[in-house]
């Protein structure tokens, strides 16, 4: 039978460009505490629901309320907070330190702090963070030095990176933070292999690991959900969808056909949806998963809905292809502020503590900052030259040890 | 000391590994209850259990990837891709991750991962069992590659990339997994048996890796090569009568480059002889090297004896693998030159 009408190629489009009002009609979702929370152990086909609702715990009101609240301990919202205004300030520094020349280039994790924050509370030392490059808050959550990370951003002599990366591509192993790199996606199988050799040895940690919703395209997300299906990998599986992969739009990457959360569903794995810019919901479902992977029930896939406030990076200029005000149109709010609005609810937390901290951690930041440059800023003062040719090997073979001479990095 | 044809080197390198050292596991696809296609895991599931050796998803990137997080972790996983030529779904994960991550650590991190993959033709396995990638990771700065000729380097040479704490490609030659194949296809297969270099050590023995073996001593000229193409150079000279040292590199990265210059500036002449395409092929980095290091002491251009510039033709298998007519004849050139 011939069509009816001729085919016709759909490209989907962005609900508002520059110059457009913003609409996020698209994203529906339940009042905070609507959603259930069943047994961390429940079978995946009894959980089939979660993947397109959305776990919230902090109401309109400043109010923990539902199933998923943990009643977490005022000492550890107060960490959460300090964590993520920590890494907002730090944002904010480094990348004027970037239009000031200081660094060859920043990105924010402006908005989705909430989102590394509370993850690396919520692990226990010994587990891994398998990170995207806008997770910096996992650091400051446990009092990563500031230094190593300026010394970093500026590729200068105490570079632990000793000058090989661009800015923001950490590594930090004691902290339980995987080593970095641009090419989205190729670790994802990386966190499962690593929890499937935790389940090898029997010990009881567990890997925790992300990618932005327009890396799920990438063949790699897919082949690790297949690994972490087939062993049951100990391993926390996480979409940050802050709505835009650079100028790409979640729909780019399917996200208006189902939600992130539900490719779980075709490899049997729990899909969780989760109010990304919610510290508590965020939390809590690390907690779950985490209960479940360590129960030896295998892993959990997550989507964190969140929104990228910054640009992609210091190279982007997100009015080119979004509303310019489309972040104070976010229906999710701001995840410092919902927190702060939580703990001066519950009477932990006031204005002007809020600015005392705020006050302390400018100037925590300052002092690193201005530690660093006097270090060197991008250019000045780098890591030994010859350095650059250790570590491409475990020993250095001939050629490493030639070239070195030949670049003139001996002398 | 026991008579062992390669593949049964392998598996005994395998099982040798796996007896030794808890932090060893294997897989791939086929590898775990039904032994592999080849056979070099066959039993060591039963042997072992299944942690120790497992079937995998047809997902060559996934096998590598989850190799590399069992790395990072501190295990030291061996895995099989089943054909070189379908290793290029991971090739990202070995070129992006696996070898880079030391480096790009600060040395936090790294991937004592070996990748055992058979490779070369000569099998009647067309375009899609056939290829020789060697090229394609010794290009690459953070991987080893390794290419045994001989059951007994097979077995000395795995042990050691598997306790080598860098990530390792070995490139086992299939068309040697069962005999000394040395381009005679015309003449009946011959078994290992008998052959010297089949008599190997049941238990633990390594052979360095980086450094080359004089298959030939010889005087007229040095021809370089590795994997099956040693056996094939090695009947060349035989059936020329040519007086040519017979290098075996087993190994490209490391390169064995003090043995190379050595001879090349004995003789003062160099054939390489390779399966792989010619352009680009690795045979082009050792020519490169032999000129820059042995440029006053050659007395002929260097030679290059390879496969044709094309995929791999089903039909002309034996018009395009390097056969020791053509071998003879790049030897034969070396002298005129």
């Amino acid at each position: 039978m011939r069509n009816q009408q001729p085919l016709s190629l759909h490209i989907p489009v962005p609900h508002a460009r520059p110059g457009e009002t913003p609409d996020f009609s698209y994203l529906t979702f339940p009042e905070a505490g609507a959603t259930r929370r069943p047994d961390s152990l429940t079978p995946e086909a009894q959980m089939r629901d979660l993947p397109y609702s959305l776990i919230r715990v902090l109401a309109e009101d400043g109010r923990a309320v539902g199933p998923w609240d943990q009643h977490l301990s005022p000492d550890i919202l107060h960490r959460a907070l300090r964590a993520m205004l920590l890494t907002r300030l730090f944002d904010d520094r480094m990348f004027t330190a970037h239009h000031q020349g200081k660094t060859s280039f920043y990105m924010k994790s402006t908005g989705e702090e909430a989102t590394a924050v509370a993850p690396s509370l919520a692990l226990l030392p010994g587990d891994m963070c398998f990170p995207t490059y806008r997770m910096v808050g996992f650091l400051m959550a446990r009092d990563y030095k500031l230094a190593n990370l300026v010394n970093q951003i500026f590729a200068n002599a105490g570079d632990p990176m000793r000058g090989r990366q661009l800015p923001l591509l950490y590594s930090a192993r004691e902290y339980g933070f995987y080593t970095l790199a641009g090419n989205v996606g190729s670790r994802f199988g990386h966190a499962v292999g690593w929890a499937m050799a935790s389940a090898y040895r029997h010990d009881d940690r567990i890997a925790m690991a992300f990618v932005g919703d327009g890396t799920t395209a990438e063949g790699s997300f897919h082949e690790a959900m297949v690994f972490a299906s087939v062993y049951h990998a100990p391993a926390i599986l996480c979409v940050t969808n802050n709505q835009w992969a650079i100028s790409s739009y979640q729909g780019m990457a399917g996200g208006e056909e189902t939600t992130f959360a539900a490719r779980g569903i075709g490899y049997g794995l729990p899909g969780l949806r989760v109010d990304g810019n919610d510290v508590l919901a965020v939390y809590a479902a690390t907690l779950w998963a985490a209960e479940r992977a360590r129960a030896n029930h295998g892993a959990t896939l997550i989507e964190f809905v969140t929104y990228r406030v910054a640009g992609h990076s210091s190279n982007d200029d997100p009015s080119r292809y979004r509303p310019s005000d489309e972040a104070g149109a976010w229906p999710l709010g701001d995840p410092i502020e919902r927190l702060k609005a939580h703990l001066i609810a519950i009477g932990e937390w006031s204005e002007v503590l809020h600015e005392a901290l705020a006050t302390e951690l400018r100037e925590q930041v300052r002092a690193a900052a201005k530690a660093g440059e006097a270090l060197g800023t991008h250019g000045q003062n780098p890591p030994p030259k010859h350095e650059m040719f250790d570590h491409v090997f475990k020993e250095p073979d001939w050629r490493n040890l030639e070239q070195r001479r030949e670049s003139g990095a001996d002398s | 000391m026991t008579e062992m044809s390669m593949i049964q080197a392998i598996h005994s390198a395998l099982d040798v590994m796996l007896e030794r050292d808890p932090d060893v596991l294997i897989f791939g696809e086929d590898v775990g209850y039904f032994g592999g296609v080849f056979r070099a895991t066959e039993g060591l599931q039963a042997k072992y259990g299944a942690t120790r050796c497992f079937d995998t998803p047809l997902s060559e990137g996934g096998i590598v990837s989850t190799a590399i997080g069992m790395g990072a972790y501190g295990l030291r996983p061996v895995v099989e891709i089943q054909f070189a030529d379908y290793i290029l779904p991971a090739y990202d994960q070995l070129v992006s991750e696996a070898a880079r991550l030391r480096y790009r650590s600060g040395g936090e991190f790294w991937a004592p991962i070996t990748v055992r993959a058979p490779y070369g033709g000569g099998i009647h396995g067309g375009q899609t069992h056939s290829a020789s990638p060697e090229a394609l990771f010794t290009h690459v700065a953070g991987l080893k590659t390794i290419i045994p000729a001989t059951p007994y380097d097979a077995k000395g040479l795995l042990i050691a990339a598997i306790e080598e704490d860098d990530p390792v490609i070995f490139l086992e030659p299939k068309r040697l997994y069962n005999g000394p194949f040395d381009g005679r296809h015309d003449l009946p297969a011959r078994p290992w048996t008998g052959h010297a270099s089949a008599e190997v050590p049941e238990g633990y023995y390594k052979v360095a890796l980086g450094s080359a073996a004089i298959r030939r001593p010889g005087q007229a000229v040095t021809v370089l090569a590795y994997g099956t193409m040693v056996h094939v150079a090695l009947r060349a000279v035989e059936e020329s009568g040519i007086d040519a040292e017979v290098i075996d590199l087993r190994s490209l990265v490391p390169l064995d480059i003090d043995t190379i210059t050595a001879s090349v500036n004995k003789t003062g002449r160099c054939v390489i002889v390779h399966e792989a395409t010619r352009y680009s092929g690795f045979g082009a980095e050792l020519s490169a090297l032999v000129q820059e290091r042995c440029f006053y002491r050659l007395e002929a251009q260097i030679i290059r004896v390879t496969g044709w510039d094309t995929p791999y033709p089903h039909a002309f298998e034996w018009d395009y693998f390097p056969s020791p007519q053509r071998v003879a004849e790049g030897l034969r050139r070396a002298l005129e030159g």
